[in-house]
């Protein structure tokens, strides 16, 4: 085992009742007992069923986690990454010592202090002043250390003005700034942090982001940090894990583990490549579709594609009449469904359209133009430039993943899904 | 792996029934403090008459019952000026039951920061004993106000050197709210249906207490029940003391002590199974 192990988790599962908690408790509570006076085993541990909430319960328990195992090493930012629901945070819960797990053991060294909500405790009536001191105590720091750090603390959360006006006159933002002040001076060896970052704006964001990097880069310290935003879950952790349905599917490199959840957690008939079968309605007397796909520019299909990655669309198919055109579209839109741009052969009069036979199109759209975030993808075929033959909405879904981010940038979801990077030009007239 | 590894803390299924880390509740001492603060300065936040609410409730709650019990009513106080009587009575109970409510809500309370942050979470019962306590205080100045006024202006109290047994009292009558304080949270958490039991449960319980009538009113028959009940050797030894009217017994003060410590021990040990678990079925 590794020296700077400073967390260490064995077989960690967590069995959760489903259905209304109370009704019956007390029968099972006898069947426990008696079980238990026989001798034999718990006969509701027996049951639980794994953790996907699409599918309809078929037992009265369910596993949020099931057999976890991980190690983290000192000094390393781990990313939890996992749809709603997957068990991150009951692991968070379970390290934070909130509940206690149904299996397993987890080891630490070091003080572990948890984030899972900023200004906990935090009462309305009591000044800022005051509540940082209790904030402070409850996650664990002395009134000494507290005091030590107070200046810091308030400058930190930007509060300078309000430090004797009670925490209700605050606005919502401001009682977050001073919540995660107050955290952020603590100094465990250990810090487990859930989403915190969704609130407050972007400058604080910042602040925040880079106030963990810190922790863990200049203390040594260990950060666990569980979050939905990727942009922020790569630019903070080493290495993360991916958590699905209560298990581990992924525990390595940040771009691998982002490119896992991001291509494993969708379900349906999205994907970013995609072959078709000749009888499909992908086809029809004009044309059919073989396969499209999309994937950065010298990399296989279900790699990571990243900001400055070329990123190429290849569309395979059977062209079925001769001497018309056959033109492809593809028209790329974003997250919310918006269209953005078109891409078509049908401005190039050379291009292989007149005979029949199997075809390749491919458009490469160059680096730094897309922004990270996720987009769809319709194509369109089209007969002799006029009339669309057929049409597949939304045939792909793709992210485009960030690249390594500097600190000075804003770590909140991006509001625009372009972002080219051309070129300015300046001369002296 | 090797067993030298030295592990701060190790998370398991299942903690022993005695696994109760001191040491750790020392180290929160500071977070003890900070909550008896929060308890104190934000109860009379935004009020006009503050502190003075700490006079007034016993002062009101007095007038009453020398007017229901003592005018209409007509039960003894063994002599003892009525006001005095009653007062003494009051601010005991008050705190037993302020200790008792406040530890039995622990859990139902807290759940929100449960949930998001550890800490031993008997420093929340703890730090309603200790703000229970200051408001003891100071209601009790406001009994040795009263009595200071009746012991010279009249001859019918004899205080006795049982004073001194004060610190002693004061920690049974809180040791027995907490401990089933700490037994009741620890049950609520899975079956609600205690707390309408614990409403009026603390109230019936008053009547089983020589709280408005003195131990020697009670016909023979009966004395063994109320006997039972620790908290009358309480309030009788601290009558005694005070007003030299109880109905002290050695045994009797000594039974309460001995199920105070039981009851402690207990509600401690159901507590700490409860707390490992309770955030899944509360």
């Amino acid at each position: 085992m590794n020296k700077n192990t400073v967390i260490q988790v064995n077989n960690l599962s967590k069995l959760y009742r489903l259905g209304e908690i109370g009704t019956g408790t007390l029968s099972h509570d006898l069947n426990r007992f008696f079980a238990k006076l026989r001798g034999k085993e718990d006969p509701y541990s027996l049951v639980g069923q794994t953790n996907d909430r699409t599918v309809a319960a078929e037992s009265d328990y369910v596993w949020a986690l099931k057999d976890i195992n991980f190690e983290v090493q000192q000094g390393e930012v781990l990313g939890i990454i996992g749809k709603n629901g997957a068990g991150k945070s009951t692991l968070l819960k379970l390290i934070s010592q909130i509940t206690s797990p149904t299996e397993g053991t987890i080891k630490a060294k070091g003080r572990i202090a948890s984030l899972l909500e900023v200004g906990t405790g935090m009462h309305p009536e009591m000044t800022a002043r005051e509540n940082i001191f209790l904030n402070g105590a409850i996650l664990g720091m002395t009134k000494k250390e507290i005091k030590s750090k107070f200046n810091e603390i308030i400058e930190f959360a930007g509060c300078q003005m309000y430090v004797d006006t009670p925490l209700k006159r605050f606005s919502s933002g401001m009682r977050v700034r001073l919540g995660f002040a107050v955290a952020a001076f603590l100094e465990p060896e250990i810090l487990i942090v859930d989403e915190v970052l969704a609130v407050g704006d972007a400058e604080f964001q910042k602040k925040a982001i880079g106030k963990m990097k810190d922790i863990s880069s200049s203390g040594g310290r260990t950060v666990l940090f569980v979050s939905h935003n990727m942009a922020s879950v790569k630019s903070l952790c080493s290495r993360a894990i991916v958590l699905e349905n209560g298990n581990i599917t992924y525990n390595g490199d940040v771009d691998r583990a982002l490119h896992s959840y991001l291509t494993h957690g969708v379900k349906g008939n999205i994907l970013e490549y995609k072959e078709f079968m000749e009888d499909e309605f992908r086809s029809n007397e004009f044309v059919s579709i073989n396969s499209i796909g999309v994937k950065a520019k010298k990399k296989d299909y279900g790699e990571p594609m990243n900001v400055d990655d070329e990123v190429e669309i290849v569309i395979k198919f059977y062209k079925k009449i001769a001497n018309q055109r056959i033109d492809t579209t593809i028209q790329i839109k974003d997250e919310a469904g918006n269209y953005l741009f078109g891409l078509g052969t049908g401005v190039y009069e050379n291009i292989n359209v007149l005979y029949t036979g199997l075809k390749e199109h491919s458009v490469v759209i160059p680096a730094n133009f897309f922004n990270a975030t996720t987009f769809y993808l319709n194509l369109v075929i089209v007969q002799n430039r006029k009339k669309i033959v057929l049409r597949l909405h939304d045939v792909l879904k793709f992210d485009i993943l960030p690249k390594n981010i500097s600190l000075g940038k804003f770590m909140g979801k991006t509001k625009v899904p372009l972002n080219p990077d051309f070129k300015w030009f300046g001369y002296d007239l | 792996m090797n067993k030298s590894e030295k592990w701060d803390l190790i998370i398991k299924p299942k903690r022993g029934l005695l696994d109760i880390n001191l040491k750790q509740l020392y180290d929160y001492k500071d977070l003890l403090t900070m909550f008896v603060k929060r308890d104190v300065v934000t109860l009379y936040k935004q009020t006009i008459l503050g502190p003075i609410w700490f006079f007034v409730q016993p002062l009101m709650t007095m007038a009453i019952y020398v007017f229901v019990f003592g005018n209409i009513a007509k039960i003894s106080t063994d002599g003892v000026p009525q006001p005095l009587f009653y007062l003494s009575g009051i601010i005991l109970w008050n705190y037993f039951s302020e200790c008792f409510n406040k530890t039995a809500d622990t859990f139902t309370q807290n759940a929100n920061i449960f949930g998001k942050v550890f800490f031993p979470r008997l420093i929340i019962p703890l730090s309603k004993i200790l703000s229970g306590l200051i408001k003891f205080f100071i209601q009790f100045l406001l009994f040795l106000a009263v009595f200071l006024y009746y012991y010279f202006t009249t001859n019918s109290i004899s205080s006795s050197l049982l004073l001194f047994s004060l610190p002693v009292l004061i920690f049974m009558m809180a040791g027995i709210g907490f401990g089933f304080g700490l037994i009741f949270s620890s049950l609520t958490t899975k079956y609600k249906d205690l707390k309408f039991l614990i409403q009026f449960g603390v109230q019936l319980l008053m009547y089983a207490t020589p709280v408005i009538y003195p131990l020697s009113s009670i016909p023979a028959k009966y004395q063994f029940w109320i006997k039972l009940n620790p908290i009358t050797h309480i309030i009788e030894a601290f009558k005694t003391a005070f007003l030299g009217s109880g109905h002290f017994s050695m045994y009797g003060l000594i039974y309460a002590l001995l199920f105070t410590l039981i009851v402690i021990f207990l509600g401690i040990i159901i507590f700490n199974k409860t707390e490992q678990k309770f955030m899944d079925t509360v």
